[in-house]
């Protein structure tokens, strides 16, 4: 089900559609029903109030979903790391990172852990190639990664500490700001 | 080069603030062009200035606008932030380091096509960075220079950012439309083109962020000035992605016509292992690979096609004399066949078949005819998809095999790859101070 506020925000951003192509919101629509869900990914029951949101057919909805990387039908963890091994990355040892993830999670790419904390998914190139090796959580940015950085990472978060971009490093790397 | 004009931020600390952008001289240039300038004057200094698109076509910029057909409105500008080649970063740094420097391009630019709305498209997993240019559109609207009436004249003009969520295929023009439509982003037929047929079948002008970058510098300075820099044809500067086997990774903003080998060994300090650079992927994965002999090949749209390959949207990904061929058209290919929509049969089965091919013969369980295999199946997708994807994962196939038989050769003759990346120990850069402050 998506919240009342989630509905106030879809809403607010229909208006920078015309009137009449409402299904131009879908893809927002589909992050707020993925925010909203516990689980993280989005319900039939979601498919359906969507589909009535913005004039849309169900099937519609579920092709949408089923097209995107970032749109999850099946429940996923609180962490979705998406992990770039691509070729620049690949160059400067990203394949090597991926086991030592793996080992660390102690899930292979596409599981989740018991406990629903992480996900782990292989990506296609994620644009920090210079910044290589390197991944995302849940969007957030994780460069120039080490063996010793994705321990700590991985740490923090188990700790439950809020996530942010390269949170293993002393210095921030990007500007942060928050979402308008 | 004295002082970036795409990548100002890194001369002027704080450039991403409304008020140092301000002080910079920032948004003074869209002013004068909408109280000022008539919007055919703007298209006509742009057409003046030869700027090409630098999303990877490379098609003049201003008659692209001038496809627009008369008198017919609303009009749209789609901003294409859809960066997914792999090995391209250039337009997460404009956007995230130089945002107003982008965001008054696209202003004046929608402007010029007589257009009141713009949207951004930017891929889902640049979050960090929407929320950037989300913040800078913000405050240009807090500025008085996007809304209604501006500057007391009768120009409207909004801006919108449209997140994608994860597809490489919304790179492609109509199928970018098609995405924001609320549909599948797989592509349109062309004809029409979406100059004439586009967003909710109004006409539409789809520009790269890196090319919309270039609009401010042309119209405050003048086509003359932006013509003294590159070459005749390919005029200006471009901004280079540099990654894979490279000392020094990165953006590097030069002249169009620069020498590849200036960029990898002056700039880039040549590989990070030392050893001598083998192949060059000038354009990611979808463009021809080239050998080491291309190094004095100059940087230019022309230049790059009389060497085998394409500019496009020049990111360029070195390996060197111990990196697999055979191994990185894997790679290549397996990016293809994730990121094919499903349309065309040639490109999904064909990249399907093409990785299973090529992971055998990089097992070294492959057999010799595997890799003529691989260039049959290049050649069954070649000329027969709807869109360029088809086209751009042939390249990984065709292009590797030309250059290198040899390495795909001994790999199905028993022999094992010179390094194997699952064994290889990771290269930990320690990134620059430059690299920090980005």
């Amino acid at each position: 089900m998506l919240s009342e506020t989630s509905r106030l925000l879809l809403t607010e951003r229909l208006k920078n559609y015309p009137p009449d192509r409402k299904a131009s919101a879908v893809i927002y629509a589909c992050y707020l029903a993925q925010e909203d869900n516990p689980d993280h990914y989005i319900s039939q029951q979601d498919v359906r109030d969507i589909a009535d949101l913005l004039d849309m057919d169900a099937t519609e909805v579920q092709g949408v979903i089923g097209f995107y990387s970032l749109l999850y039908e099946q429940p996923m963890g609180k962490y979705v790391i998406h992990y770039c091994n691509d070729l620049p990355c690949t160059l400067r040892g990203a394949d090597q990172f991926l086991h030592v993830l793996e080992h660390k999670l102690g899930i292979s790419h596409g599981e989740t852990t018991p406990d629903g904390l992480f996900t782990l998914e292989e990506a296609m190139c994620l644009g920090a190639c210079h910044r290589a090796p390197c991944m995302q959580i849940n969007l957030e940015f994780q460069e120039f990664l080490t063996d010793d950085k994705v321990d700590r990472i991985i740490d923090m978060l188990r700790a439950g500490e809020p996530l942010r971009a390269n949170m293993a490093d002393a210095v921030q790397l990007l500007p942060q700001s928050p979402l308008a | 080069m004295a002082e970036h004009i795409l990548l100002h931020h890194r001369d002027i600390p704080g450039l991403d603030q409304m008020d140092v952008y301000e002080k910079d001289g920032g948004w003074a240039t869209y002013k004068r062009a909408v109280t000022e300038m008539t919007p055919q004057a703007v298209v006509d200094v742009v057409k003046a200035a030869g700027l090409r698109g630098r999303g990877g076509a490379g098609f003049p910029t201003g008659v692209k606008w001038g496809f627009l057909p008369k008198d017919v409105f609303p009009r749209y500008m789609v901003v294409n932030a859809d960066e997914s080649e792999p090995g391209t970063f250039k337009d997460r740094e404009i956007m995230e380091g130089n945002p107003h420097l982008f965001l008054e391009g696209t202003a004046i630019s929608t402007y010029a096509i007589q257009s009141n709305v713009a949207y951004i498209y930017i891929r889902g997993e640049y979050l960090s960075t929407a929320r950037i240019l989300q913040q800078a559109i913000d405050e240009a609207y807090a500025k008085g220079y996007l809304g209604k009436n501006l500057f007391g004249t009768q120009y409207s003009l909004d801006m919108y950012i449209h997140l994608g969520a994860g597809a490489y295929i919304c790179g492609e023009e109509t199928a970018l439309l098609n995405s924001l439509e609320g549909l599948r982003g797989q592509p349109r037929l062309k004809p029409p083109f979406p100059a004439a047929v586009g967003l909710y079948s109004k006409p539409t002008i789809i520009n790269n962020v890196e090319t919309l970058a270039n609009v401010r510098p042309i119209v405050e300075r003048g086509a003359e000035w932006y013509k003294t820099l590159g070459t005749e044809k390919s005029p200006g500067v471009k901004i280079f992605c540099l990654s894979g086997n490279i000392k020094r990774p990165g953006n590097y903003e030069l002249p169009l016509g620069t020498p590849i080998r200036y960029l990898i060994e002056e700039l880039g300090g040549g590989t990070y292992d030392g050893t001598a650079v083998k192949a060059i992927l000038p354009a990611g994965a979808s463009a021809p690979m080239i050998p080491a002999s291309a190094m004095d090949t100059r940087m230019d749209y022309e230049a790059m096609v009389t060497a085998g390959s394409t500019l496009g949207s020049a990111s360029f990904i070195i390996l060197g004399e111990h990196d697999s061929v055979p191994a990185a058209a894997l790679k290549m290919v397996r990016f293809f066949k994730h990121e094919s929509c499903g349309k065309c049969t040639p490109c999904r089965e064909g990249t399907y078949w093409a990785q299973k091919v090529l992971e055998r013969i990089n097992d070294g369980t492959g057999v010799v005819p595997d890799v003529e295999l691989v260039e049959t199946i290049a050649n069954q997708i070649a000329g027969k998809c709807f869109c360029p994807l088809g086209e751009f994962a042939t390249s990984p196939m065709i292009y590797t095999i030309k250059h290198f038989r040899s390495e795909f050769e001994a790999q199905v003759q028993g022999s094992r790859p010179r390094r194997n990346w699952r064994e290889a120990v990771p290269q930990r850069l320690e990134p620059t101070l430059a690299m920090r402050e980005l």
